[in-house]
């Protein structure tokens, strides 16, 4: 009973401020609502025992991902002088898409046979998860120290281009 | 054992209400009130001395004065973001005070990832600070927003390491954990962990934006930086949010390398707030004592230095603990 | 319990937003509020102010955010492995050693480009 109606509260704190980035015509304010849609998402990761998960989203997503947004913005209105404006001339047909994708996901989750897990989730610790990595999914570890040098490589070509 | 789940937001809100308060009381207007003294005799003179006994209600009229002050919104300010940032600054603060032992058993949620949710507490820091400095429209507060917001997130990679250094030693991110793994005056990891100590000291300076690394905020060069154009008590808020980042600081420095609460003799959380104000009075100290660094030498220290400083910390202790 | 830890969390921000907002509401309703035109001017040193508020576009803010957000994720992975290093033997520390090795090199490679140069 508690736990629905977290869910219910943490939904809200996620998707309203989510429709706000959407529809806001003032990019800023657009993307300082991302911080509350990410919060809401690290609620939801904690009704599902993923404790560490979301203490990573909130350094990761609202505390690094957020603030490079708003540098972007920041640099893009401030060295221009230009307002940026979020447009709202492809509404119509996005609402469209958007509801036929809603439509669908509804139809399928609906009509999934979800398998249910028996007894209680399993803990997804920092301990269960450091174990993961270092132990089964090794290989994948170090792959993703690759996958973040070539992104850090990548991107410091792109951006050094631009000069 | 069933939870009473209205009594415990009852009790929630209740400690959110202490807390804040100690905060506001202890960190913000007593510690704006020793910096005023600290400042004053490093420079050999008095600092505020008239109002109250020894000056000490100084920040209370301070306050009081603030409290009164017409709150100006510059024109052409986005007046929600303006608004919202010092909220985003002030709340920051306080989270991080969640996982902080005051004493065995005298804190307010000793959760699993401790130290893990400090640094992604002081992370949100940023985003308030970021706001602040773009709402007001304001050429010199731009520059200082994202002055700041750069140091900041610069100094979170070598807080980030020390932090992990200590969670190797202690085994553990819970920072009751790490109080309970340092056993007496010498399992005290400043001695263990010296170098983790000497970069989250440099760290945290840098993360509250205080000299020598306040040029953000730097009286000479940007008027106020972010906070130009807040006046009043939203000026009050952004100080109180930094004030209690500092002392969360120094409660964190305290608690991960100092022992946290323990010592003979005194009550755990004597010994607890004897440590904070001992690391606070050493932050203030360095503050009147040295020249504030020019903005590529901070940004050069923390990834040309601290940052692989930090990295080689923790392979030495990792080798250490594992061979 | 590890919902009731983080309610605790979130009843302490709800709290902290509604005490913060308080000594902004007592200034709403005990100062005064005489805004005219010199007084919300965008401040500058006492002069009228020139120009747009806005500041030279240096890629270097961004340089630095991108730089900030791997070596951020990268730290998200020391987290697990500082506590669970211990029990699990040599490798666990020498899978390490080489997850930091090639960001080493990245961090290598993004100072000889000058990325993080503020100049």
């Amino acid at each position: 009973m508690g736990e629905l109606a977290a869910f219910i509260v943490l939904a809200l704190v996620t998707l309203v401020p989510a429709v706000v980035v959407v529809t806001s015509s003032n990019i800023v304010r657009a993307a300082l609502a991302l911080v509350p849609t990410f919060l809401g998402v690290t609620g939801l990761y904690i009704l599902l025992q993923a404790e560490f998960v979301a203490g990573i989203q909130v350094l990761i997503y609202a505390g690094a991902i957020t603030v490079l947004i708003l540098f972007v913005i920041m640099l893009t209105e401030g060295g221009t002088g230009v307002r940026v404006r979020q447009a709202h001339e492809q509404q119509p047909l996005g609402l469209l898409a958007a509801a036929v994708l809603a439509g669908l996901l509804l139809w399928v989750l609906g009509t999934t046979a979800w398998p249910r897990p028996d007894g209680a989730l399993p803990q997804y610790t920092a301990r269960h998860i450091g174990t993961t990595f270092l132990t089964s999914a090794v290989l994948v570890f170090e792959v993703t120290s690759l996958v973040l040098l070539v992104s850090l490589v990548g991107a410091i070509i792109i951006a050094k281009r631009e000069r | 054992m069933t939870v009473q789940w209205p009594l415990e937001v009852a009790r929630a809100a209740g400690l959110a209400v202490v807390v804040f308060t100690f905060l506001a009381v202890v960190a913000a207007m007593l510690g704006v009130l020793l910096e005023r003294k600290i400042s004053g005799w490093i420079q050999s003179r008095l600092g505020p001395k008239h109002v109250g006994p020894q000056g000490l209600l100084q920040t209370v009229a301070d306050t009081i004065k603030l409290l009164q002050k017409e709150h100006i919104t510059p024109r052409a300010a986005d007046v929600v973001v303006f608004n919202t940032a010092p909220l985003i600054v002030a709340v920051a603060g306080l989270l991080d005070w969640i996982v902080i032992p005051f004493g065995p058993g005298l804190i307010v949620r000793d959760l699993n990832i401790g130290v893990l949710f400090f640094a992604a507490m002081a992370s949100l820091t940023v985003i308030g600070i970021l706001a602040g400095g773009f709402a007001s429209n304001n050429k010199y507060a731009l520059l200082g927003g994202l002055r700041s917001a750069s140091q900041m997130i610069s100094y979170e990679l070598p807080m980030g390491m020390a932090l992990i250094a200590v969670a190797m030693e202690a085994g553990t991110l819970s920072t009751v954990g790490i109080v309970e793994a340092q056993q007496g005056w010498l399992g005290a990891f400043a001695i263990r962990q010296f170098p983790a100590f000497v970069i989250f000291l440099v760290a945290a300076t840098a993360e509250v934006n205080r000299v020598p690394f306040d040029l953000p905020e730097a009286e000479s060069e940007l008027v106020a930086g972010y906070f130009s154009e807040y006046t009043g008590m939203r000026f009050a808020l952004f100080q109180l949010g930094e004030y209690a980042e500092m002392f969360a600081m120094a409660a964190l420095a305290t608690t991960l390398f100092l022992g946290g609460w323990k010592g003979p003799l005194l009550p755990p959380v004597v010994w607890f707030l004897v440590k904070m104000y001992a690391v606070v009075f050493f932050l203030m100290w360095m503050r009147w004592t040295y020249p504030r660094l020019r903005l590529d030498q901070l940004l050069n220290l923390s990834w040309k230095l601290l940052l692989p400083a930090g990295l080689l910390w923790i392979l030495i202790t990792g080798y250490r603990i594992s061979f | 319990m590890l919902l009731l830890d983080w309610l605790y969390v979130g009843v302490f921000a709800v709290v902290g937003l509604l005490m913060a907002a308080l000594p902004l509401a007592v200034v709403w309703a005990l100062a005064p509020r005489m805004p005219y035109p010199q007084k919300t001017l965008t401040y500058e040193s006492g002069v009228v102010p020139f120009g747009q508020a806005w500041a030279q576009f240096h890629v270097r803010y961004y340089l630095f955010g991108l730089v900030f957000v791997i070596f951020d994720v990268e730290v998200i992975y020391l987290y697990p492995w500082a506590i669970v290093f211990q029990e699990l033997g040599k490798f666990a520390f020498v899978e390490m050693l080489i997850f930091l090795t090639i960001l080493l090199v990245g961090l290598a490679y993004a100072w000889r480009k000058g990325a993080l140069e503020w100049m």
